[in-house]
């Protein structure tokens, strides 16, 4: 099997090869058939990187600990459902993810204007494969996963304890589409600017992908803090590490993209400014993947004895080299058909919100590789922490949210003062309405939070003052019921009401962020059964502990040895709340020479945390017990002495009783903080709101707007 | 004039970043580079191994030595806060460190364990790669 799965690799580095030559020669030529040749290449290369992850993720299934990626990160202890996507959690399966979906997504681009744009189209394959060349490459000469042992080993090491849980199934996938659906629109934007057709057109073609690349890496970055915050036992859904801000650095990009390309359809204006973010978005990307891939920045991510620098850095050399040759040579074709008629006008504020996000990107992309920065100037490598990044990221996401709200309500080209107090009245009473609750509930001392809670108000009001109006020229022009007509309005409107439901998303989460991060309390403090500490207004009390010892063959458990923990009774005045189970589980090592007893609890600890998640906060718990008391540890050496492993299991026995008789004091990580499903909430809404605005529309609906688009087109250069 | 005003900004802004990132940082060193340049007062990211045997609750902190990842200089430090899982005696770690009088005490919840070993190839000579 492994010998097929090289096969494929070496196969797929032809086709790419091929693929990358033909379109090029095709282009030059006028050679129609040869790019088409290559646009089927890239098919071919779909269907064989296909076949290559198919053995893989067979060969984890079957648990073929030949290969040595499965017997790194799987084991037969390892449940199934985390088999299937142990995968990705390798270096190598995870290059090999990048490359497939790479090849998944190119060949339904391409497979999308197979019949329009043939140079553009031609140009974009070349890219496209020359990505695909470069991560298999890197598959066949640095990692790959299809390295074998013989003889196989018996069991593998498992994956990760703290891998495993329910998003990293999805969380990966989700990230890497986002990462390789960047880089279509760069490949197309590539093509555009080498034949110097930079219209609008391509911006059409690609419009879609970026924002699914948008939606994806969004969904990603969620996700990935969601698992931050309910599987890593430290209570935060965001800590400025450098693989979550890589993530976020294209995500940064390609939100301002989807802005300004608005400009450019409408007004033939932003030309330069749209080029270079798709390509500074694909770039940012590849960076992403670099950044995990390399292990040059301290994270939590970085994996160890990552080996893939060099060819990275080569990468990213050609990448910006690239882009900056192609924006420069090509300026004469990039001009603007227009120019800004007012400073208040939508297409300004696209712009205010344009400079706000790149602003932040840079600002991002600054402080994470500012220990490569200050290594490079000074000799000493140096890092900044959170404090630094939420100095300058909060007050650009307060403007961030306050520009969201204006976006939908200011008029094009020029804004009056009629128009503006038309518009303005409705969304700044909002504002204000929120300010005076909050001041009369007592919420003064956070001056941000405040901020983003009335600028959040605005958002609502403007959007709800949209949707309400739409609604009433629908009514008027077809008589339909208001139900069918906010439907039918935003049937016909996708993208416009579609993003204006992402804009409410976005507020509703970064209220979520602020009132979470501002009005949190949190408690760290060892406990003894019986004891209770307080935390914000409520009560927690450490009733009993608790111990679960999880047999070998258990397959629907995450795997540890043993779990201690306790139930804690959450109460707030005399009334109760919840009951709280958190625990730690205790993972078996490997190692022989901890013992035979040792071994079974010395590997990773996980925190299993247990919290009550309502609407209006969340009591967040977690529990560190202490198994390093005399009594526990005697019961660990004497079985390590005295039984075999076969009897092993029976110390684990004695030790858990022993705990649940003389439990030792625990160490306890309390937090409650407001609102923080709001987070969660708000991601939804963006992602239905996503959905609505990339959802293709009915043909009929399509054919006409393009006809209108055309004709309004027309009129403007008339 | 609107270039003049976006670029002043924009070299506004870039400088505020400049000087806060670098009086903001604190320098990453290894133990014997600690030893050597540490002044009271300033912060510095401590990164090394967990020193076998080293770890101690005291407490609701938490005591361990640090090493060099090659060679035998070691500090102990004192700790406080949460302590990731992944935190075990010959992990490599990343704590933010402040020398008090003679002795490095750990910035609140600022310890970071690099990935688990489970991530590393295995050494050569174990498995056959071809």
């Amino acid at each position: 099997m492994a010998d097929l799965g090289r096969i494929c690799l070496l196969l797929a580095l032809v086709v790419c090869a091929y693929g990358i030559f033909a379109a090029v020669y095709g282009v030059r030529t006028g050679r129609v058939e040869f790019s088409e040749s290559a646009r089927r290449a890239v098919y071919a290369l779909a269907i064989i990187l296909t076949t290559a992850f198919a053995v893989l993720e067979i060969a984890f299934l079957r648990n073929d600990f030949a290969f040595n990626t499965v017997a790194d990160t799987s084991s037969r202890t390892t449940p199934t459902f985390y088999r299937a996507a142990a995968v990705w959690s390798s270096q190598e399966g995870s290059l090999l993810l990048w490359a497939w979906l790479l090849s998944l997504w190119s060949s339904l681009a391409l497979f999308l204007v197979r019949r329009r744009m043939r140079d553009i189209a031609a140009y974009a394959t070349a890219v496209l494969l020359g990505f695909a060349a470069f991560f298999i490459s890197l598959m066949i000469f640095y990692a790959t996963p299809f390295a074998t042992t013989s003889p196989a080993p018996a069991e593998g090491v498992g994956l990760d304890p703290l891998l495993r849980f329910p998003t990293m199934m999805i969380h990966p996938p989700m990230l890497y589409s986002g990462y390789t659906l960047c880089t279509i629109p760069l490949a197309f934007a590539v093509g555009a600017l080498a034949t110097r057709r930079v219209d609008a057109d391509w911006i059409k073609a690609i419009r879609r992908f970026a924002f699914a690349a948008w939606l994806f890496l969004g969904v990603g970055i969620l996700l990935g803090a969601r698992w931050s915050y309910s599987e890593l036992g430290w209570g935060g859904y965001w800590g400025w590490d450098a693989v979550e801000n890589a993530s976020l650095m294209p995500w940064l990009t390609g939100t301002a993209f989807l802005h300004s390309l608005m400009i450019q359809e409408k007004r033939g204006m932003l030309k330069v400014w749209n080029v270079s973010l798709v390509l500074a978005t694909g770039t940012l990307a590849v960076m992403g993947t670099f950044l995990v891939r390399s292990g040059i920045l301290n994270s939590i991510h970085a994996f160890g004895g990552a080996t893939l620098g060099v060819p990275f850095v080569v990468l990213i050399g050609i990448l910006i080299a690239g882009s900056i040759y192609l924006v420069v040579s090509r300026r004469d074709v990039l001009r603007s058909e227009h120019r800004l008629d007012s400073l208040l006008s939508r297409e300004s504020l696209f712009l205010a919100n344009n400079v706000v996000l790149v602003a932040l990107c840079f600002v991002i992309f600054w402080g994470t590789y500012f220990p490569l920065i200050s290594e490079a100037l000074t000799g000493t490598e140096a890092s900044v922490g959170p404090p630094w990044f939420d100095r300058y990221t909060v007050p650009l996401a307060l403007i961030l949210v306050l520009l969201s709200g204006i976006g939908p309500v200011i008029a094009w080209r020029r804004a009056t003062l009629a128009n503006a107090r038309r518009n303005f009245l409705a969304p700044l009473l909002g504002a204000l309405a929120t300010l005076v609750v909050l001041v009369a509930a007592g919420v003064t001392e956070r001056p941000f939070a405040l901020a983003m809670f009335c600028c959040a108000g605005f958002v609502f009001a403007s959007v709800a003052q949209e949707f309400v109006r739409g609604t009433r020229a629908r009514r008027a022009i077809a008589g339909e019921p208001p139900p069918l007509a906010l439907l039918a309005l935003v049937r016909r409107n996708r993208r416009r009401y579609g993003g204006y439901v992402v804009h409410v998303g976005i507020a509703v989460l970064f209220v979520g962020v602020a009132a979470s991060s501002s009005f949190q309390h949190a408690v760290e403090q060892r406990i003894a059964v019986g004891g209770s500490t307080r935390v914000g207004s409520y009560t927690i009390r450490y009733v009993r502990p608790t111990a679960t010892i999880t047999p070998k063959e258990d397959r629907a458990h995450t795997g540890s040895t043993l779990a201690l923990g306790a139930v804690l009774d959450v109460s707030k005045g005399k009334r109760h709340v919840a009951t709280l189970r958190p625990s730690e589980g205790f993972y078996d090592s490997g190692e022989p020479a901890q013992g035979s007893v040792g071994h079974l609890i010395g590997g990773q600890a996980v925190s299993h945390i247990s919290m009550s998640a309502g609407l209006t906060r969340d009591v967040w718990t977690a529990i560190a017990p202490d198994i390093s008391t005399p009594a526990l540890q005697r019961i660990v050496t004497i079985g390590n002495r005295t039984l075999s492993a076969e009897e092993a299991p029976i110390a684990i026995g004695v030790l858990a009783r022993e705990y649940l008789k003389h439990p030792p004091a625990a160490e306890f990580h309390f937090i409650v903080s407001p609102l923080v499903m709001w987070i969660w909430i708000g991601g939804l809404i963006v992602f239905g709101g996503g959905l609505i605005a990339i959802w293709p529309a009915p043909s009929t609906v399509r054919r006409r707007v393009a006809l209108r688009s055309r004709s309004a087109h027309g009129l403007a250069r008339a | 004039m609107r270039l003049v005003v976006a670029l002043s900004a924009a070299v506004l802004l870039a400088s505020a970043l400049i000087y806060t990132s670098f009086s903001a940082a604190s320098p990453a060193l290894s133990p014997s580079q600690l030893l050597r340049q540490a002044q009271p007062g300033r912060s510095y990211q401590l990164t090394g191994k967990v020193v076998a045997g080293s770890v101690r609750h005291e407490g609701d902190g938490l005591d361990f030595s640090v090493a060099d990842r090659v060679g035998g200089t070691a500090i102990p430090v004192s700790y406080s806060g949460t302590v990731p899982d992944p935190f075990r005696e010959g992990r490599e770690v990343i704590v933010t460190v402040e020398k008090q009088g003679g002795r490095f005490v750990g910035e609140r919840n600022s310890l970071i364990t690099k990935c688990p070993s489970k991530y590393k190839t295995a050494p050569a000579g174990e498995k056959q790669n071809y």
